[in-house]
């Protein structure tokens, strides 16, 4: 890539406005450099940030899902009703929601490559259905009272840097490779650019949907356990307009959602840009409505530029 | 396949409504087996204070899909309308208590929707953003916006004369009047107007449109203005249905509208559908939200119900799309 091609790359122009955004926030607030405020900060992205990661593929792909959040509730419920209403042992009731979560996830996947359902509709569809068994499955009761050990995962530190990150950090890696540098990863980005010639190219489209829709539930599950531990109780609106969050993360770290277009790289800085907005213009005395009003002058500006520059770029 | 076996597809004349409706009629029947069943089980339900509240409680979703199932028929999509309805809502109130006459406080909001999705239109049209994406940055503009303003005051001491939704006419409230209006207009001029038959043409291929004449950055500007307008409505509606407006953004009313227009036989794809079948598929929701209570059913799973619902009437219709494709 020429150096004129790097420089005009969605990912570039998104560090430099981090960058930016990083430089006006620390002049108004001295509290926002701080260690403290930067690993609380960590803390409170990992879950948004978990589920953006398999949200990547799943948008790189040209798919969409608007379950997530939902799938986050239901996890969280039955995670608690399992251990608190049938008695199991915490761990397994764990087990048995991130197993749930795969399985929501499955079905997704299941519904749009073998009815040809669009991800949009199927997905708003789960969205109700798995929202309304969490609400219908708790009957609005919430579920407190968890063991002391449980709480390390979500309040817990580990060599001074919050246990959660430690976790989201290995799944970046993990998810970074893997669409980065393996077979898997290049066939995501063939099916988000043209899946009729993937499928001709002997890629095995289908299964490759059921395998990231799966992850996405996944992912949604293990942000639930953390979820659950970091607030230490369950509710039923857990998670509810989550996947906006997510979804922006995403978009705003170059993913294109017409397909085969995004990096795990781009979403990272693209959660980090909106995490540093949120915290720094609370800082700085915005209250917390108006924050949400910077995301979205951001992120429809994020993408007003970067298309004017691609445009640039190409000529 | 024979040629028996071909004619035999062919529907005659007297079958074609049945198929080029058959989505609003699965509704309307989903609609009439469930005031039988449910009315058969506890006869209050069909009390004429239930049925009023059924039909009159959804009108402003009603009036909100008709503009909801133009963007989608027309290949697009807008997750920001549940917001947009907040906002206009509480400038229609804010209006209202203050020193405005009433007109003043039901144009105002209307003329604003308007001119706000015309912008959102335009931005999906000529900065080649996608919709879901413009959208979802307008909703977090709409409701950080509006909560920070109001801080989530509550507007009281409306004027009686602006509750329009409270008002009857010819003993039937006024939304109901509203929807069928609006519902029978829409889809007339959809039906037989060039300029409302061209967002089913640039939403079904926009390439094919294009080449035929329609332009389709111009339909989506249109087809983003008409909603709204509509979403202006629906807010007067929403606005005006209690004593208090709450300067809130409805929780998932967005995804309410969407849905209604999905069930209604609008497909994402786009190119389908009719405002009809999103009309009854907001009725069939005040249905079967009124029959979990009647039927003692905890209100806790209506959005379970809901979520089946969705998922059941878009497997059904795909089912029948490969059937037809198979029979070509």
């Amino acid at each position: 890539m020429s150096a004129r091609g790097l420089l005009f790359r969605h990912e570039s122009v998104l560090a430099l406005l981090l960058v930016l955004t990083l430089a006006v926030l620390a002049q108004q607030s001295d509290k926002f450099f701080t260690m403290a405020n930067m690993l609380n900060q960590g803390r409170l992205m990992a879950e948004v940030g978990i589920i953006a990661l398999a949200m990547t593929f799943v948008i790189v792909t040209a798919g969409i899902d608007l379950s997530v959040g939902s799938i986050l509730g239901l996890v969280a419920i039955v995670m608690g009703v399992l251990w608190q209403k049938a008695g199991l042992p915490l761990p397994v009731a764990i087990g048995l929601g991130v197993v749930l979560g795969c399985i929501a996830g499955f079905a997704n996947g299941f519904i749009i490559t073998k009815f040809g359902v669009p991800p949009l509709i199927t997905t708003l569809g789960t969205l109700a259905l798995y929202r309304g068994l969490a609400e219908g499955i708790s009957q609005a009761r919430s579920v407190r009272g968890y063991p002391d050990w449980f709480f390390t995962l979500g309040q817990g530190e580990l060599w001074g840097i919050p246990t959660q990150l430690w976790i989201f950090l290995l799944l970046a890696i993990i998810t970074a490779v893997i669409l980065g540098l393996t077979p898997f990863g290049r066939a995501t980005y063939a099916i988000g650019s043209n899946s009729i010639a993937a499928e001709f190219s002997g890629i095995p489209v289908r299964n490759s949907y059921l395998i990231i829709y799966t992850l996405s539930g996944l992912f949604s599950a293990i942000a639930a356990v953390i979820f659950v531990s970091r607030v230490s109780t369950t509710r039923s609106d857990m998670g509810t307009g989550l996947e906006l969050d997510v979804i922006t993360a995403v978009v705003l770290g170059g993913s294109s959602i017409f397909g085969g277009k995004g990096t795990i790289i781009g979403t990272l800085l693209g959660l980090t840009l909106m995490q540093a907005l949120k915290n720094g213009l609370s800082l700085a005395g915005v209250k917390g409505d108006g924050t949400i009003v910077m995301i979205g002058v951001v992120l429809i500006g994020a993408l007003i530029l970067s298309n004017l520059f691609q445009k640039k770029g190409d000529g | 396949m024979n040629t028996a076996a071909v004619a035999s597809n062919v529907p005659s004349r007297r079958w074609q409504w049945v198929r080029s409706y058959g989505q609003e009629l699965v509704v309307l029947s989903g609609i009439i087996v469930l005031m039988i069943v449910v009315g058969l089980y506890n006869p209050r339900f069909l009390s004429d204070n239930n049925l009023i509240s059924i039909f009159s409680g959804n009108a402003y979703i009603a009036v909100a899909a008709i503009g909801m199932s133009i963007v989608i028929m027309s290949g697009h999509i807008d997750v920001s309308v549940g917001s947009l309805i907040g906002v206009l809502a509480t400038i229609a109130g804010t209006l209202a208590v203050g020193d405005y006459p009433v007109w003043v406080a039901w144009l105002v909001p209307v003329a604003i929707g308007v001119i706000v999705n015309t912008a959102v239109g335009a931005l999906i049209a000529f900065a080649g953003i996608p919709s879901i994406v413009v959208t979802l940055g307008m909703l977090s503009i709409l409701k950080g916006g509006l909560i920070s303003i109001t801080k989530g005051n509550w507007i009281t001491n409306m004027p009686g004369e602006f509750l329009i939704a409270q008002q009857r006419w010819l003993g039937i409230p006024a939304p109901v009047w509203f929807m069928v209006f609006l519902t029978v207009i829409v889809a007339v001029w959809m039906k037989s107007w060039p300029l409302g038959r061209s967002f089913y043409a640039v939403g079904g291929n926009p390439e094919a449109a294009r080449a035929a004449g329609f332009s389709p950055q111009r339909t989506c500007v249109l087809a983003f203005m008409i909603h709204g307008f509509f979403a202006g409505i629906a807010a007067l509606l929403f606005a005006t249905q209690l004593q208090v407006i709450q300067s809130t953004v409805p929780p998932n009313l967005e995804l309410t509208v969407i849905t209604a227009s999905v069930i209604g036989g609008v497909s994402i794809l786009g190119g389908t559908g009719t405002v009809i079948g999103s009309t009854l598929a907001a009725i069939l929701f005040a249905c079967i939200g009124s029959s979990l209570v009647f039927l003692n059913v905890s209100a806790y799973w209506l959005r379970a119900v809901l979520g089946l619902l969705i998922l059941t009437t878009v497997l059904a219709d795909m089912i029948r799309r490969h059937r037809n494709r198979r029979s070509l």
